[in-house]
């Protein structure tokens, strides 16, 4: 059993070539049985792997380790696709199979009057194998083969509607921008494998550990590389500045927002790190500014996601910004809380998109059903009164809603808690009020989205309420079950002040190795206290969102966004990042682009060129004579030639 | 016979195919192509005989040939070809892809199919002569010989402004290999050989390898081509015909980077030296530039051509970095150009038969109405821009890791210079792609478009599994070159600690071997 690790990425990869390569000819239930069922067994199989691993004392420590073939060899450059199944692996493996064929499973009725449905589940397929090689590589190359792939299935997806500029244009600018980050984590490597001669995890840690590696040597260069490799992830995990391609890579179905822009692939750079916690260790300033980035990103994406009207908006920066909390968490040391809110995140935020996703496709149908095709179904000024036609959504839309604030027991409140706590006891104290002030508009803006979407009147016509319907079983029985995980999946991590097991920490530790340990507070009454204001701010996000968006109290809205009109619409423009970077970097590098190609190439050096063949005209008009394309011709201007040559070589 | 001469055969065999063409009739259209495509595969089958037979656990060249050809009172000029690691896969490429480009003939010339099917198997002949010719003389003869068809294809089967690129592309090559001419004289003249391996054990002065290397340097740099020696190409791939732009892109510019490891830097190892750093930062310019000028191009195949630049910036880099990685990476990279941008020259000549245009602005949407064909553009797409398990990848990163590697002081700045081609390559093959494939519901010209057709399937299907092959298990290809690039490693780089001397100081010395 333990040689079959490869089958977990290589299941998906098999549904994908089959999908993609006859699911034109086969029935759209053909199709979404093969995709199905091929990440369901992975999941399986993933499942059986790690209790065996963690019941077996060997292979609980080292990790199952499974060399497939060997990739690339040059000189001392040993590179194998091979997988590493470990205690970090396994655990992120569970994660990303499960909610991926949770995710599968809803796509089947959310897709199912799409045209392309083939192509959609191959490249969902794709994606899955693209992603668990990203998790289960046991070196860096490996790594970046997963993370390429998972930019690809990106690109692919979220230009899924591809007629239309809008998605194709997102899907490019996701490629691209991951591409500047990739090239942060191409250096990052090439530094390390100058450093340690080679990119295997486990060898890299072990030439740590052994202190084989002068730490006064190579901080330095420790610092550089772990810096370049955070680019990676910056870009990956949608961090500033890099961040700009995530929201608009909302323009993909709305399950594949869940799956890639929410629980997964935008994941990866955080689980970069924590992959790499030894190293990261090692260079305490690269943490700072992994945490201030990450700070910074919560607390910007958050006031953007206060003000958005379109629901996957709102979702979209409310990830970019519970990712900069993850980083925040890695920053100050914290890695199994970064990891915590990995898997926690992973269930309220894919809930939250499967739930717009079922809102969308609810409004879709109601428009459908009144005849109507300029309004636009993410609206959620459209909305309204949604609680009466889908109780399950709505249910389960408020549980996640209720973890991701961090209300007490739900899922969210244990990692951003332990996150924010960790911060503060290391002694960040800037970084834990930032971290606090982003819960607050994180709550705020979540029952916002509650408040207008869900509850009060429905804000459309009689025709199209008649056409709001729950929506159907394979997209309901997903949502209920992430929304059980979201509403108990904390209780892997329970705070030490609880006295209960943390399971989480219990399976992390052994592979988080204390190679350079940060110092915490360790208070009880401190972090009681602190924990306390966290549920406040939590309470205290939701009861303004109640004043200003409950029952009629919206014309308040109206009058603070008129009086305060300035930051409204900074925010609403999400600070015109994006026009900046068009203006900065796009429209100069095009121009640049055009001014190389008109006045280098063809003005002087085409220029100098031809002046130079003026000269020789003469010659070409002799040389034109001779091509009237009879062979004979050819052939006795060659053998000519020939002669020529050899009068002058031979004499 | 076919022991002991396998390589003659194998370059000689299609002057079998000119006889037999000169004697079917020209207005057997048919036939003619057929027995083209069927004799290249046969050419083909036979010369993968050259692998299976490949020692890869020795550098010596194999399957070596010499023959005293002629001697005078002033010449003695043997007929010396072999194979080794350096210029194996380059063959095989050559014969890989002539059944391809003849399949892709049947339907891109409309004109004088006999005189043009001709030409091409001339110009393999031409080709495959300069790859294997281990004789100065030889070489020459058969680099010049390799000219002249090619100029006709892009003359007389060419595009609009035909003549002006087959000039252009006559002139600047013609110009080139006259220095080299005078190089190898010069050389003879030195040491009474025009064998490459007694002109490996001559040591010439530092002031004669500068010059000596730039007379070589400037034949080869055309060829590549290296910025600013680049002009020529752009126009000679938008004139010529499909055929001979897959030709073009992927063999014909590979002989200006294989000259550079066979020839000009083994011979003069101390000007290798003092140029090196200065080539790189040519390299990285082509790169950038390549891909900057790419991204404005409205034509897509300018734009394909464009991408050359850019690419072959990278093997540049990678073969004087001078690693044992980066030149690997660039033997394969020059390999892989030729599979992915021989596969794009070949898909844009599909749609330009379709629509007779090639301009980006006139598609859209053709995803929609091409399938098939969509999926295979984006899949060389991806290989183009170095997608990892596709083989473009592979070179890539081999040549960056090698380049930051080596013993350059600034070497982690070549690299990292040098990898923001990997941005600016999706930067513009995205961007168009976008625009040629998604954006809009195709228009009206575009919606009655034809998928790709099983032929066209048939012959783009190799070049797929070879995008897969060497994107997934590379080692099959850099084993069999292990060896002799270690070798040659150690002709140019004696010592294996590189240090940059003082310009001035190597030409007076004369810096020994």
């Amino acid at each position: 059993m333990t040689n079959y690790v490869w089958l977990i990425p290589v299941l998906p990869l098999a549904g994908f070539l089959v999908n993609g390569l006859f699911g034109s000819r086969m029935s759209r239930k053909v199709v979404s049985w093969i995709a199905n069922l091929t990440i369901f067994a992975s999941f399986v199989f993933a499942l059986v792997l790690y209790i065996h691993m963690l019941g077996t004392p060997a292979l609980s420590e080292e990790g199952i380790h499974n060399i497939l073939f060997p990739w690339l060899n040059v000189g001392a450059f040993h590179i194998n696709f091979a997988f590493l199944f470990d205690r970090i692996s396994g655990t992120m493996t569970l994660m990303v199979a499960g909610v991926g064929f949770l995710i599968h499973v809803y796509s089947v009725g959310y897709m199912a009057e799409e045209d392309g449905y083939f192509r959609y589940f191959a490249y969902l397929n794709l994606f899955m194998f693209a992603m668990l090689t990203l998790v289960l590589a046991d070196n860096l190359l490996l790594m970046f083969v997963g993370w390429e792939g998972v930019g690809l299935c990106s690109y692919l997806l979220i230009g899924f509607y591809y007629t239309t500029k809008v998605a194709s244009d997102a899907g490019k600018k996701a490629f691209l921008v991951n591409r500047i980050g990739d090239f942060g984590f191409l250096l990052g490597m090439f530094l390390l494998f100058y450093l340690f001669g080679t990119l295997q995890f486990p060898q890299m840690k072990e030439i740590i550990l052994s202190h084989h590696i002068l730490p006064e040597l190579t901080t330095g260069l420790i610092t550089i590389a772990t810096l370049l490799m955070f680019v990676g992830a910056v870009g990956k995990s949608a961090q500033l500045p890099l961040y700009v391609w995530l929201p608009d890579a909302m323009a993909g179905p709305t399950p594949v927002s869940a799956l890639i822009h929410a629980a997964t692939m935008v994941t990866s750079g955080v689980y970069m790190i924590v992959r790499l916690n030894f190293l990261f260790q090692l260079a305490p300033n690269t943490l700072l500014i992994v945490a201030w980035v990450g700070g910074i990103t919560a607390l910007f994406a958050a006031t953007i996601g206060t003000v958005q009207n379109d629901i996957k908006k709102v979702l979209a920066y409310s990830t970019v910004s519970q990712l900069g909390y993850m980083f925040l968490g890695l920053g100050v040391g914290a890695f199994v809380a970064g990891f915590f809110h990995i898997i926690t995140h992973a269930f309220f935020k894919a809930l939250l998109f499967l739930g717009s996703g079922s809102v969308i496709h609810a409004m879709h149908h109601a428009y459908h059903h009144a005849g109507i095709h300029d309004k636009d179904p993410q609206d959620i000024r459209n909305m309204g009164g949604l609680r009466k036609y889908m109780p399950v959504t709505y249910w389960t839309f408020l549980v996640a809603t209720l973890a991701i604030s961090g209300f007490p027991v739900f899922s969210g409140f244990f990692s951003k808690d332990e996150i924010l706590w960790k911060a503060f006891a290391s002694g960040h104290k800037t970084l834990w009020a930032i971290g606090a002030f982003a819960a607050l508009l994180t709550s705020f803006y979540m029952f916002r989205l509650i408040y207008v979407a869900f509850l009060g009147n429905f804000r459309g016509g009689e025709k199209e309420e008649e056409g709001l319907h729950e929506s159907p079983r394979s997209m309901t029985v997903p949502l209920t079950i992430l929304g059980i995980l979201a509403a108990v999946g904390g209780f892997i991590g329970f705070p030490r002040i609880f006295h209960l097991p943390n399971i989480l920490e219990e399976v992390l530790e052994p592979m988080i190795p204390a190679v350079n340990p940060v110092h915490y507070l360790h208070n009880v009454s401190t972090e009681w206290t602190m924990m306390g204001i966290s549920v406040a701010i939590a309470i205290l996000g939701w009861l303004i969102a109640r004043t200003f968006y409950a029952g009629e109290s919206a014309k308040l809205v109206e009058g603070l966004s008129n009086t305060f009109s300035y930051i409204h619409k900074l925010l609403l423009n999400k600070y015109y990042v994006d026009e900046i970077y068009f203006a900065l970097v796009v429209h100069p590098v095009k121009r640049i682009g055009e001014f190389l190609w008109y006045y280098i190439d063809v003005i002087l050096i085409d220029g100098t060129v031809n002046l130079a063949g003026m000269l020789a005209t003469c010659c070409g008009r002799v040389i034109t004579l001779f091509q009237n394309g009879s062979v004979k011709m050819y052939a006795f201007s060659m053998l000519t030639g020939i002669l020529i040559l050899f009068w002058i070589f031979v004499g | 016979m076919l022991n002991t001469h396998l390589l003659s055969i194998v370059t000689f065999l299609p002057l079998l195919a000119v006889v037999v063409l000169a004697i079917i009739p020209g207005r057997q259209e048919k036939t003619l192509k057929q027995f083209a495509v069927g004799f290249s595969l046969v050419h083909f089958l036979v010369s993968l005989l050259l692998v299976v037979r490949f020692d890869s656990t020795v550098y010596k060249v194999q399957f070596e040939e010499i023959i005293p050809w002629f001697s005078t009172r002033f010449a003695a000029v043997n007929y010396h070809i072999g194979l080794d690691g350096i210029n194996l896969w380059i063959v095989m490429l050559t014969t890989f892809l002539a059944p391809i480009i003849f399949l892709s003939v049947y339907s891109s010339v409309t004109k004088k199919h006999k005189s043009f099917l001709i030409n091409m198997f001339l110009l393999e002949v031409g080709i495959l002569g300069s790859l294997v010719s281990l004789n100065t003389f030889i070489f020459y003869l058969f680099w010049e010989v390799m000219l002249i068809p090619m100029y006709f294809i892009i003359g007389v089967w060419g595009g609009e402004r035909r003549i002006y690129a087959a000039v252009k592309f006559f002139i600047y090559t013609m110009a080139g290999s006259l220095l080299m001419l005078v190089a190898i004289i010069y050389m003879y003249l030195q040491t009474g050989s025009f064998e490459l391996f007694d002109l490996y054990a001559h040591t010439f002065s530092g002031r004669e390898q500068v010059y000596l290397f730039a007379a070589f340097a400037i034949a080869f740099a055309i060829k590549v081509p290296i910025f600013p020696f680049h002009t020529w190409l752009p126009d000679a791939h938008t004139e010529a015909p499909t055929a001979g732009s897959v030709i073009l892109a992927g063999v014909l510019l590979k002989l200006g980077t294989y000259g550079f490891i066979r020839f000009a830097m083994p011979l003069f190892p101390s000007a290798v030296k003092i140029f090196a750093p200065y080539v790189i930062v040519l390299g990285i310019i082509g790169i950038i530039y390549g891909a900057l000028v790419a991204m404005v191009q409205k034509d897509v195949k300018k734009l394909v051509a464009y991408s050359s630049v850019s690419h072959l910036g990278y093997v540049m880099v990678g073969l004087f970095a001078l690693t044992l990685y980066s030149v690997q990476g660039a033997m394969l990279q020059m390999i892989n150009h030729g599979i992915s941008t021989g596969a794009l020259f070949l898909l844009v000549g599909i749609i330009y038969e379709r629509r007779h245009t090639r301009l980006i602005s006139e598609y859209g949407g053709l995803a929609k109405v091409m399938p098939v064909y969509a999926v295979l553009f984006m899949i060389f797409t991806l290989s183009s821009i170095g997608l990892p398990l596709t083989n473009g990848f592979v070179g890539e990163f081999l040549i960056l890791m090698g380049t930051f590697k080596s013993a350059y002081p600034y070497a982690f700045w070549y690299a990292a210079f040098a990898a923001v081609g990997v941005i600016l390559g999706a930067v513009y093959m995205l961007w168009m792609y976008q625009r040629v494939f998604f954006n809009v519901e195709p228009s009206e010209k575009n919606l009655k478009l034809k998928d790709a057709s099983l032929r066209e399937r048939i012959y783009l299907l190799p070049l797929l599994v070879m995008v897969f092959w060497i994107g997934l298990y590379p080692s099959f290809f850099l084993k069999r070159m292990d060896k002799s690039v270690e070798h040659y490693i150690k002709l140019i780089q004696p010592t294996t600690q590189l240090v940059v001397p003082d310009p001035t100081a190597a030409v007076d010395e004369g810096v020994q071997k």
